[in-house]
């Protein structure tokens, strides 16, 4: 699923892409955690980082992940230090306004594949 | 090679800058992705467990064409337990640790899951020192 779907199903904002190019990266998995030790033992890299935890430490963990694309639920606000950081890792980042719950049905629905 | 970094106790929002600083290095070395993925996880991993637990510490790399070495010596309480701390689900992590995403029990085990040799020397009311160290060949 293209990264511009995931958007569109969700109804939701692109607050970091370096390009609009970005948006048609594939993405074949998604994975829904607040916890970062857990987002760090994934082997896969095509992943979306569905997420509730909105803070520096989300963004460092991607990126030590090897994760590209993070979705923020809930209308979660990025802080610009995020911003600046996400960017400078050539990273997509998304912000619904729906529940996990609901946007990672949704995303299952669309056939998007769990990790485990 | 040899680089090192300050880790000041409490500073979470530099947690993971040594870790982003060895990874840009070691693309730049064109190093396989994925061992590239294995040390940046455990180097990262580590440095939250010294910024949470400890009162600071130094990270020191040395990098050679074989492998990365990475040691975080630490000033701090040490790790009473290590087996205890090794076990997955074991925490002693504040809730100011919870908050940033850790301090489920899962950093020292994926640090192990992650690296060809590992050395953890401990003592209470001194400190810890963690060697990691990842084989490129």
């Amino acid at each position: 699923m293209k990264i511009s779907e995931i958007a569109k199903i969700l109804d939701a904002q692109i607050l970091v892409s370096n390009s609009n190019l970005d948006l048609d990266i594939q993405i074949k998995y998604g994975f829904a955690s607040d916890l970062m030790s857990d987002v760090l033992t994934l082997d896969e890299e095509e992943v979306v980082l569905i997420t509730g935890l909105c803070n520096i430490q989300t963004i460092r963990t991607a990126e030590m992940a090897n994760i590209r694309c993070l979705l923020f639920v809930r209308n979660k606000q990025a802080s610009e230090e995020m911003i600046e950081l996400a960017l400078e890792n050539d990273m997509i980042v998304l912000q619904c306004s729906y529940s996990l719950f609901r946007t990672v049905g949704i995303l299952y629905e669309n056939g998007l594949c769990p990790v485990y | 090679m040899h680089n090192e970094f300050v880790v000041v106790e409490g500073d979470f929002s530099n947690a993971g800058k040594a870790s982003s600083e060895i990874k840009k290095t070691l693309k730049q070395l064109n190093i396989d992705n994925q061992k590239i993925k294995k040390i940046v996880v455990a180097v990262y991993e580590a440095e939250v467990n010294a910024i949470a637990h400890a009162y600071g510490g130094t990270i020191f790399v040395d990098l050679d064409q074989e492998k990365i070495a990475v040691t975080i010596k630490d000033v701090g309480p040490g790790i009473p337990d290590l087996d205890k701390a090794m076990t997955v689900g074991f925490s002693t992590a504040s809730a100011k640790v919870r908050e940033m995403g850790f301090g489920a029990g899962m950093g020292l085990p994926n640090i192990k899951n992650n690296v060809d040799e590992l050395e953890i020397k401990t003592e209470v009311g001194v400190g810890t020192e963690i060697k990691m160290v990842v084989n490129f060949l």
